[in-house]
């Protein structure tokens, strides 16, 4: 084999792991992506059942109802929109009514958003980033003024179920 | 007064890292050694200056000053000590002290090592090293000043975030850093060449073995993130493809795949332009790394106070690194001798085969990690890329990578006998494929994955061992010429060997954990028992229990076995009344490599706990591997021939025997 030879395959060999990444890559994104939505995105995208997603909000106070067997149901909130959330499992740490959570599931044919999990992903000022933003878009932000804020950690604590 | 000269002397340290940004190069283009001579001096200064400044914020929490910001924001009084220690780092701004600490320490340990590379090469070296530790004093002084006065202070402090107030701090984050700094020599010595224009065998190396500290620092760095990770937060995940733990993930494969393109530089003086492009790249990711988890662009754990300044600062610090470097690598690469030839079935073309494997499935890591930021940016579309993504991506690539590992140490260099590696293999391949059929009559139904990756994890572990069996002739020799010949066996080779074998480990408790994990959620009275995989637990009493700074709900458990009592679990539920956070202490046992482990939910009002119980088999491999890794990498460093001070020039050790 020529030096050029040796090069080329060297090139083909390279091309072909990438294209096979590549492949990999377009086919993932195609399949195993979720999209995040709030309340009211669920109502005007005409969500269809069953398929996944990551609902986010607040937890809507007083919505919060404890089951037999580790059931547990609460509204998830926009300000403009509210969702029934159902779940079987157990809460992460940071999970509190008023506050910001995201959860992963579906949509049943009823209208209530079955989560298979629930993540409080926290920032210092105790909302995940998606719901802030979510919430901005409804106009049912505000900016806490004063004090230092809590500094310190997010915490990306799971439930799983 | 003990802050402020702390902030003086990060002050003098910048001033010292301009000098060494300047005068070394410019002693180097002149060759006046004295000018070159500089930047060692300075280099030793900045980190006495730093390690100043680190120890003055360390005084300010030991002694809770909370008129320090910084400090009244993540310490309490009556914190452990420990902690104390540990949360100088646990923040935005002492943690970027800690990363200007390392590096600045790096720098000193070229200058005292180095005393045997080229004036030039050195003085370079240090230059850039001196380039990196500019942005990131000014990242501190202008945005994230540690050492920020409050005018009036406060009688008690915040108190760290409750999740990080475990020994864990103490361990995963200096580790981290060792590697993700530690690149940063591989890049100053790319650069350095780059800018020198000269690159040969000598060059990978005085390179490879600082790569290799870096590389297993990295790798303890994230196994013990893991490991936190695991039983801190309650639910028994050790890998989430959270961004931030793919930001750590990104260097590690990157200079994985630089130690092995380095080796093939060293012995064969080729790929020259590949391993400079590696080790831009390798440090390139450490820096996307911090940029991703200090700008604030992600919400996870390791995220502290965020502020669009400091993300603008480190964006451009990134661009100008990033893109300075790959600008100057256009420009000077193309004038790089090339180097020896090698037929595609050979060392060098295993090597290649690793290299680009590696690189592929680090990129699918890259694009799972940034798609989201990016769509987000394009369209306003919020998605989550998450395990399936990566577990459809990665997977497959690292499949044929193993399958390669066993074949590249019995590939000679130059030109190889596949046909021939292929028949030594024999014997790993033949207990690959009995460990799949036993665990596949074994488990009768079980997951379909498991046989396979069993099988596959077998072959990876024998297969490492083939090259040292042989060529220490074990099983054909009398043992004491085996074990006298595996004394001469050079360290490099007993280090691929054990490396390559803990891969396998790695892949055998990932398989096992993730296929025959089992798992219970229930809620328990006081009386009440679960089982799971032949272990009965019995809740006995719930008790509640008072610590330093918090207060907890202990949950006590007997765990049996056919009827025997085997040990006494104690999960329990703290609450930090400071921060009105409470975390999730799980308890676990362990037999053999396999652990049980359980975590406490919430009570319900009629006095009942949820309770999360898991058993996974051979969980600990997953660490273990990553242990045994860092020793193959710490065998390897130990070989003489690899010695920083062992030098040789490049014309001779190209003729060296290979091994």
């Amino acid at each position: 084999m020529t030096r050029k030879q040796r090069r080329l395959t060297l090139i083909g060999a390279g091309l072909g792991v990438l294209g096979l990444a590549a492949g990999l890559v377009l086919y993932a994104l195609n399949d195993a992506i979720v999209f995040f939505n709030s309340p009211s995105d669920v109502v005007e995208k005409h969500i269809a059942p069953g398929s996944r997603i990551r609902l986010g909000g607040l937890v809507k106070p007083g919505s919060l109802v404890r089951g037999d067997n580790l059931a547990i149901r609460f509204e998830v909130t926009d300000g403009n929109k509210s969702l029934p959330v159902s779940y079987t499992g157990i809460l992460p740490d940071l999970f509190r009514e008023g506050q910001g959570v995201v959860t992963e599931g579906a949509m049943d044919v009823a209208g209530t958003f079955k989560a298979d999990s629930v993540l409080a992903k926290h920032d210092e000022t105790y909302m995940p980033k998606e719901v802030a933003d979510a919430l901005k878009k409804q106009g049912h932000w505000k900016t806490e003024g004063g004090g230092y804020g809590l500094a310190g950690g997010a915490t990306p604590v799971g439930a799983k179920k | 007064m003990i802050p402020e000269l702390g902030h003086y002397a990060l002050v003098l340290a910048l001033a010292l890292a301009l000098v060494q940004a300047v005068v070394p190069l410019w002693g180097a283009r002149a060759n006046d050694a004295t000018l070159m001579g500089v930047g060692a001096s300075t280099a030793l200064a900045q980190f006495v200056f730093v390690a100043a400044s680190f120890g003055a914020l360390t005084a300010a929490y030991v002694g809770s000053d909370f008129t320090v910001l910084n400090v009244f924001q993540n310490s309490h009084s009556t914190m452990p000590l420990v902690y104390k220690f540990t949360s100088v780092w646990g923040n935005h701004e002492g943690s970027m002290l800690l990363w200007v600490l390392i590096l600045a320490l790096f720098g000193a340990l070229v200058a005292l090592f180095g005393s045997n590379l080229p004036a030039t090469l050195k003085a370079n070296v240090l230059a850039v090293q001196a380039w990196i530790a500019c942005a990131f004093y000014l990242f501190i002084l202008i945005t994230s000043n540690p050492f920020a006065r409050l005018a009036q202070a406060p009688a008690e402090g915040r108190d760290l975030n409750p999740i990080l107030q475990d020994i864990g701090l103490a361990v995963h984050p200096p580790l981290l850093y060792l590697g993700y700094v530690g690149f940063s020599i591989s890049f100053s010595f790319a650069i350095a060449a780059l800018i020198d224009g000269k690159i040969d065998a000598a060059w990978a190396r005085w390179v490879r073995p600082w790569t290799l500290v870096a590389w297993m620092f990295l790798t303890l760095g994230i196994a013990m993130g893991s490991y936190w990770a695991y039983y801190e937060l309650g639910w028994g995940g050790w890998w989430f493809w959270d961004p931030v733990e793919n930001a750590s993930l990104m260097p590690w494969i990157a200079g994985t795949a630089l130690l092995h393109s380095a080796v093939v530089m060293e012995k064969r003086n080729a790929l020259k332009i590949w391993t400079i492009l590696l080790a831009i790249l390798t440090f390139s990711l450490s820096l996307l790394g911090t940029f991703l988890v200090r700008s604030g662009v992600l919400t996870s754990v390791h995220t502290f106070a965020t502020d669009p300044s400091r993300g603008v600062f480190i964006l451009a610090i990134l661009v100008l690194f990033i893109g300075g470097a790959l600008a100057l690598y256009a420009w000077r690469a193309p004038a790089l001798k090339q180097g020896g030839i090698f037929a595609p079935i050979s060392r060098e073309g295993a090597l290649v085969f690793n290299n680009l494997f590696l690189t592929s499935a680090c990129a699918t890591v890259f694009v799972g990690t940034l798609y989201p930021l990016a769509l987000e940016a394009l369209t306003g579309d919020k998605i989550s890329v998450g395990a399936p993504f990566f577990n459809l991506t990665f997977g497959p690539l690292f499949v044929p990578l193993l399958i390669a590992v066993p074949f590249g140490p019995l590939l000679a260099w130059k030109r190889g006998d596949l046909f021939g590696a292929a028949q030594r293999l024999i014997w790993a391949a033949a207990l690959g494929i009995a460990a799949l059929a036993v665990t596949f009559a074994i488990q009768r139904g079980g997951p379909v994955l498991a046989p396979f990756g069993v099988g596959l994890a077998v072959y990876v572990m024998i297969g490492a061992l083939i090259d040292p069996i042989e060529r220490i002739g074990l099983f054909r020799q009398p043992y004491a010429v085996a074990f006298a010949r595996a004394r001469g066996l050079p360290r490099s080779a007993w280090g691929t060997a054990v490396a390559h074998f803990a891969a396998g480990m790695l892949l055998f408790g990932v398989i096992a954990e993730s296929q025959w994990n089992s798992e219970r959620i229930v809620s328990l009275k006081p009386g009440g028992s679960v089982s799971v995989s032949g272990y009965d637990l019995t809740l006995d009493q719930m008790v509640p229990r008072k610590g330093p700074n918090y207060s907890e709900l202990i949950a006590r458990f007997t765990v049996r076995r056919d009827g025997e009592v085997v040990d006494v679990l104690e999960p329990s539920k703290r609450t930090f009344p400071q921060r009105q956070m409470s975390t999730t202490e799980a308890a676990l046992l362990t037999r053999g490599a396999s652990q049980l482990y359980l975590s406490l939910g919430d009570v319900a009002a009629d006095g009942a706990i949820a309770i999360r119980l898991y058993h996974k088999p051979l969980v600990l491999l997953i660490w273990f591997g990553c242990v045994v890794m860092v020793l193959g990498g710490a065998l390897s460093l130990s070989d003489r021939r690899l010695r920083v001070g062992a030098p040789k020039p490049a014309r001779k050790s190209a003729l060296q025997p290979a091994e």
